[in-house]
């Protein structure tokens, strides 16, 4: 047993059950996966209900996008559970008054709609490869098809309403599973760091920058490797979107630390030691100063400028790496940095990071990665690219 | 109170000679003991009584004080407590724990530590029997007091409103309960509690924390720690019973509460902690 856990050094006086941090780095990327899903959601129903043309050239990407990443938001709770075998017991006896037994239905409910809508959007892609391939992949595409070949005008107006619904029911579904996990954090009353009511907003909104930014990235990649020429208006779009949020987020996660540090309540003094200290560098420097105001600078720049061609590919798509760091950072910094605060209030601890193990660095890595390998291989069968298919 | 009296006397008495006689044979029985407790069919919240012969847990109101006055820091009872309920024997799992505060002359905080403290571990030489180093015997000490912990059965437990499977819940006599059967070990109500109660038990995969040793109260036993408490620092009874030894703290005294702006409402009552004690 003694391998299998590493205990948390720490400085002053803490609870001698504190030594052990029990929350991971995969409690890290678990909102961090679902911010990405929530954000990228929000791109495509910025098009299909909001009707942002310019978005359309990225609007079936990022509902893949938030389909692949849905995929794999279960796995660092299974991985983290004492018991994964038992995970079902959250959805058989779902206890009410907890923050996080709704998740199994929500979640549930969330990828049962990504993957209908993703139907819809797909169909006339399937119905055509179905009557046109022979096979094995042939007969994927007609099994999808659902016994259904009519992509007649009457029929497609159908689907697009559809389309319509599901991306409409999905912003409540999108935003409220990603709010609700701000507040699993926000609601707890143990550790001022979290205890605040600005925490599922801060969470959704971080959610949605994070995801933006991944289209912006995943959008201009799919062109490099795709050798065709980026929509410079779509990328525009994209930034825009990315610089309204932006200031968005970081007024309310300045507010949260504001009234931290205003309220001033017991146990402040550590927090401030905390925030100038060990956090000084992943607070301050990734997360609010390369991660936030860097992007949101050059982006506000690049839009004063006008800035196009070239420069404005490479500087969206940088500031969009620094968006999803500094994204990155604010979760570690909520769930890591808020385990590293003593509840007693007089000391820090410092967070073992395991490399290997199955909360480690590397499985944990790994679950950020492998939704895009997936997207990959899924992007083969279902090219997003292909307008002519789509609505 | 007498009946009360004389049984806790009577239990001490066994307790002591099991714990002199066979450490071992004691975690083994309890192991199995806690294994039937923990064994049932139904969700235990909605069930009439606890599933042990002949209690009726809608007749008792537990209750536990603590008079930091009294206590020496003698440690006997987080020894006691590791091995009545088979807590891995280590510095970082505990039921029970001993806050040291000193005041040291000129300095106006509490110098604070407990048994887990790597110095304190040093002195005892091992991680399973422990000992309160002499840290402080050349510094001017101005006030020092021990302040035992434990977790407080809250009347109002955020631990239970946030496990996402019901697997731990208030019985109705008052002691917070975990179902070793059902927890998915999630640790969320690890985060919740504010006292730093619960831990998790690596090796089963579920959370625990102290139950009041509730396989003892249950037949009419003292908890393991009240039992060999040499200055009898720790007082347990049932408040439904006006003269039970903790009614009779609870009126006599002026009794305080941990965190009480958190609203948990805590049942174990204190006297004689001082402002930075939480
Ligand atoms: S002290 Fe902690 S573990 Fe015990 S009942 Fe209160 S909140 Fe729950
Ligand atoms: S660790 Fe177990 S008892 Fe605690 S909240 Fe999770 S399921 Fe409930």
């Amino acid at each position: 047993m003694e391998h299998l856990i590493q205990y948390a050094p720490y400085t002053g006086w803490v609870y001698p059950n504190e030594t052990v941090i029990e929350w991971s780095v995969a409690i890290v990327v678990y909102p961090y996966i679902t911010g990405l899903v929530a954000g990228a959601f929000t791109v495509s129903s910025l098009y299909q209900v909001f009707g942002f043309q310019r978005l359309k050239p990225v609007a079936h990407l990022a509902l893949l996008t938030s389909l692949c990443f849905m995929l794999f938001v279960p796995l660092p709770l299974l991985l983290h559970l004492g018991h994964p075998e038992r995970a079902f017991n959250n959805l058989l006896t779902p206890h009410l008054t907890s923050a996080m037994a709704m998740f199994g239905y929500f979640a549930t409910f969330y990828i049962v709609l990504l993957v209908v809508e993703t139907w819809f959007a797909f169909r006339p892609y399937i119905v055509e490869q179905a009557q046109k391939r022979i096979g094995l992949i042939g007969s994927f595409y007609r099994a999808l098809t659902l016994g259904s070949y009519d992509v007649s005008e009457t029929a497609l107006r159908y689907d697009r309403k559809w389309i319509f619904w599901l991306a409409i029911a999905g912003i409540p579904g999108a935003h409220g599973l990603h709010g609700y996990v701000g507040f699993v954090f926000g609601s707890l009353k143990s550790r001022e760091w979290w205890s605040s009511d600005l925490m599922p907003l801060v969470f959704l909104f971080s959610a949605i920058i994070s995801g933006v930014a991944l289209l912006i990235v995943l959008y201009v990649a799919s062109c490099k490797l795709r050798r065709t020429p980026i929509d410079l208006a779509c990328l525009k779009g994209l930034a825009y979107t990315v610089w309204a949020f932006i200031i968005v987020a970081f007024v309310l996660e300045g507010l949260e630390f504001a009234n931290i540090v205003y309220k001033g309540r017991e146990g402040i003094e550590m927090i401030m030691t905390f925030v100038t200290g060990p956090l000084l560098f992943p607070y301050f420097v990734l997360q609010f100063g390369i991660g936030a105001i860097v992007p949101l600078l050059a982006l506000s720049y690049m839009i004063w400028r006008g800035t196009t061609g070239k420069a404005l590919v490479v500087g969206v798509t940088l500031s969009a790496c620094l968006v999803l760091l500094s994204v990155f950072m604010m979760r570690w910094n909520v769930v890591i940095g808020g385990q590293e605060i003593s509840k007693t209030g007089k000391g820090l601890l410092t967070y073992p990071l395991q490399v290997f193990g199955k909360e480690g660095l590397i499985s944990s890595l790994s679950l950020v990665i492998a939704p895009l390998v997936v997207l990959l291989g899924i992007t083969r069968l279902f090219p997003p690219w292909e307008h002519k298919a789509a609505p | 109170m007498k009946r009360e009296a004389i049984s806790a006397l009577r239990a001490r008495r066994g307790f002591l000679r099991k714990i002199g006689g066979a450490g071992a044979a004691v975690a083994v029985g309890t192991a199995g003991l806690m294994h039937k407790v923990a064994a049932k069919s139904e969700p235990a919240a909605a069930q009439k009584s606890f599933p042990t012969p002949d209690y009726d847990w809608t007749k008792h109101r537990w209750a536990f004080g603590v008079d930091a006055t009294k206590c020496i820091g003698c440690l006997r009872c987080v020894e006691a407590c590791k091995r009545e309920n088979n807590v891995p024997l280590d510095a970082h799992h505990f039921n029970t724990w001993i806050e040291r505060y000193v005041y040291l002359e000129g300095e106006d905080k509490a110098r604070i530590d407990s048994q887990q403290d790597p110095v304190n571990i040093a002195a005892s030489g091992s991680e399973g029997q422990y000992r309160f180093a002499n840290r402080y015997q050349d510094a001017k000490v101005e006030k020092a007091f021990f302040v035992p912990k434990l977790c407080n059965q809250c009347e109002h437990p955020p631990c239970v409103q946030v496990c996402p499977v019901g697997a731990t819940y208030k019985a109705k006599d008052g002691v917070v309960l975990i179902d070793a059967e059902y927890c998915i070990g999630c640790r969320y109500c690890v985060q919740a509690c504010p006292y730093g109660a619960r831990w998790f038990n690596e090796e089963k995969g579920v959370t625990q924390k102290c139950y009041w040793c509730y396989h003892r109260i249950t037949k009419g036993l003292q908890p393991a720690c009240v039992e060999v408490c040499p200055v009898g620092a720790r007082v347990f009874g049932d408040r439904d019973d006006r003269d039970s030894p903790i009614s009779l703290f609870i009126r006599n005294n002026r009794v305080q509460v941990l965190k009480p702006e958190t609203g948990n409402a805590p049942n174990v009552f204190y006297v004689g902690i001082d402002k930075e004690v939480l």
